[in-house]
């Protein structure tokens, strides 16, 4: 049972981190980056690593895409400036 | 350089990273495997110590020196990042903009949770040394929960929340009382960061000797200095115009 979960949730941050790489906008990529954050965290709980799990979901899904996000709306605004 | 010099170059560090990594695997204990040598040597200190959460054993007590080195990277990385978004020459900072267009129960949700995200962000630092958790992972907690008040579409709310200048003094206060129980440490006990307080009893909230203290210090400077920081983009983003490029 374990084995089969394990093998899933490998399967699932594979795909999901190579979802992450091919995103072309960076706005988009913070999306997806958030859920990659998301199947890691149930990685390491299924892995038995509950503080490293915490750690993963508090910076990995939401502290690391906030800033991403952020920072395409800066340089957005800039652009509109420019124009 | 060409581009094929750089093609050759990529193509022999990254010949030499896999072959690395492919010897290392090979030599890597079998997954899952029931031999840990580090795990029969780390469990029994921390037992010996009264604390539960054997991980925070070894973050604050066994390798707190580890944690000292690594709370000093993340407060370097958001003194830099805070200095590098400051308003610059030739930027100005104006109105933020009104309130976006916020759904009712994105905004429901958002006060609703905001309490409840900070509790449990205080349940967790003030926890770390019996169950998963500590004073890193509840901090950042702490500091994501005060941005629900963001998500609600208020920005001035968020302002009000979180005098910033609070903040830079926690991230200062917390890391500098890392570095003063280490001291403690030295001069009440054996070294620098030994666990210098009685251990008191398994499983108690005071158990554990210095551990709770060094994880509220850890608490402290984590949630003021990633508050620090999104303060840094959000000004960015919201309130700053003009720069010369």
């Amino acid at each position: 049972m374990t084995t089969v979960l394990l093998a899933l949730l490998f399967t699932l941050v594979a795909v999901a981190g190579t979802v992450v790489v091919w995103a072309d906008k960076p706005g988009r990529q913070a999306v997806v980056l958030s859920v990659f954050g998301l199947a890691l965290t149930v990685l390491f709980v299924v892995l038995q690593a509950p503080d490293v799990a915490l750690s993963q979901l508090a910076v990995g899904t939401a502290v690391v895409p906030l800033m991403v996000l952020l920072t395409t709306r800066k340089v957005r605004r800039l652009r509109g400036e420019r124009r | 350089m060409s581009r094929t010099a750089r093609m050759i170059v990529f193509g022999v560090g990254a010949a030499g990273v896999g072959v690395s990594l492919l010897l290392a695997f090979l030599r890597l204990p079998a997954f899952g495997a029931t031999v840990h040598p580090y795990r029969d040597l780390s469990v029994p200190a921390a037992i010996q110590h009264s604390t539960a959460n054997v991980i925070s054993s070894i973050n604050f007590d066994q390798r707190a020196l580890d944690t000292l080195g690594e709370e000093i990277i993340l407060m370097g990385s958001v003194l830099g990042a805070a200095t590098l978004l400051r308003t610059a020459r030739g930027e100005s900072e104006t109105a933020p903009p009104d309130e976006g267009r916020v759904l009712p129960a994105t905004r429901l949700l958002g006060y609703l949770l905001l309490p409840v995200t900070l509790l449990i962000g205080f349940d967790v630092v003030l926890h770390g040394h019996l169950t998963p958790g500590g004073g890193f992972q509840g901090g950042v907690v702490l500091a994501t929960g005060l941005h629900l008040a963001y998500l609600t579409g208020r920005y001035q709310v968020l302002r009000r929340l979180r005098p910033l200048s609070w903040y830079t003094y926690g991230e200062a206060l917390g890391a500098g009382a890392f570095a003063v129980l280490g001291v403690v440490g030295l001069v009440a006990s054996s070294a620098f960061l030994a666990n210098f307080l009685p251990f008191g009893r398994f499983e108690q909230p005071l158990s554990a000797g210095a551990v709770p203290l060094l994880n509220f210090a850890v608490g402290c400077e984590v949630a003021s200095g990633v508050v620090v920081l999104l303060a840094a983009f959000l000004k960015q983003a919201l309130v700053v115009e003009g720069g010369s490029r």
